[in-house]
């Protein structure tokens, strides 16, 4: 699983990569997973359906985050524009 | 006479320092903003320098993260028209958004090509990485994406709706859905497939609200 973040002036940042049945990168993917929702950013998995429609679910904790997600994206969150 | 004038004027001076005292401390309060904000922006250094190079690799990222994420036939609509159509699943009755990069989400029906408002909403980046809170265009436009489709509900209520015409000229969305209708006759796609979400509702619930501009209340 690979934890994403996409940054003003640089695209997606890789955060942490790491497979979720190994306990110690269970703990750093954890840890990276709950400093980023801490510090605001919504965070997203891509899925898509079987009739091959794409879509995304968001997720607030990393228990909510399927097992066998590929990866998931943290975003700012939103906000009411002008 | 001169101790009643001098009194009167005291008292003047008091309740009119009274009255200025909650403005005074609001000018007090965006001036220290604004000045604690240039501080922290001139110790980020010469990173901050817009940097054409950076920022289009930074959307070359961007695009390649929207594609991995969106199917063939999103991709190609946003690679060709430059915005990506999301269908609205809240109501029974059939309307979609158009998302730009930058720029507010449109809603509108179709069937009818009506457009219904805009949908101003930001995903600020408040770190600053470059000086800036701007994500690349389509990484604004995947967070759009996201979050429609994962939680339309919320965006909705999050965003600040407009009229139609505000941001986005009215003439230049309805030859945007010109070009879509064109888009998908070249493509031969089927217009707008449904989502299992959407036919669920339009099978039997109904939402409270009548309407989409209903249901951001």
């Amino acid at each position: 699983m690979k934890l994403l973040r996409v940054k003003p002036g640089h695209g997606e940042v890789v955060l942490a990569e790491g497979d979720v049945a190994v306990p110690e990168q269970y703990s750093e993917l954890l840890e990276t997973f709950s400093r980023e929702l801490d510090a605001g950013m919504w965070a997203a998995v891509p899925t898509s359906t079987r009739s091959g429609r794409r879509e995304a679910e968001l997720v607030r904790s990393f228990e909510d985050v399927p097992t066998d997600a590929e990866r998931v994206i943290f975003f700012p969150r939103a906000a009411g524009g002008r | 006479m001169g101790l009643a004038l001098g009194t009167a004027a005291l008292v003047l001076m008091m309740l009119l320092s009274v009255l200025a005292l909650p403005h005074l401390k609001r000018l007090l309060g965006l001036a220290h903003r604004r000045l604690s904000e240039r501080i922290r922006i001139r110790r980020l250094g010469p990173v901050d320098e817009y940097d054409p190079g950076r920022e289009l690799r930074a959307e070359q990222r961007a695009r390649a993260l929207l594609r991995s994420c969106v199917n063939e036939e999103e991709w190609g609509m946003y690679r060709e028209l430059g915005f990506l159509r999301v269908r609205g699943t809240l109501e029974a009755r059939e309307y979609a958004y158009l998302v730009y990069p930058h720029k507010p989400i449109l809603a509108y029906v179709p069937s009818t090509n009506d457009i219904l408002g805009e949908y101003c909403i930001e995903f600020p980046d408040r770190t600053r990485p470059y000086g800036s809170t701007r994500l690349p265009d389509s990484d604004d436009v995947l967070a759009k994406w996201m979050a429609l489709t994962a939680d339309e509900r919320a965006l909705i209520e999050q965003a600040n709706l407009h009229l139609a015409g505000r941001q986005i000229r009215v003439a230049k969305a309805r030859r945007d859905l010109l070009r879509l209708a064109c888009w998908e006759r070249e493509r031969g796609a089927a217009s707008l497939p449904r989502p299992a979400r959407a036919e669920g509702l339009a099978r039997g619930s109904s939402l409270p609200g009548d309407g989409l501009r209903l249901a951001r209340n």
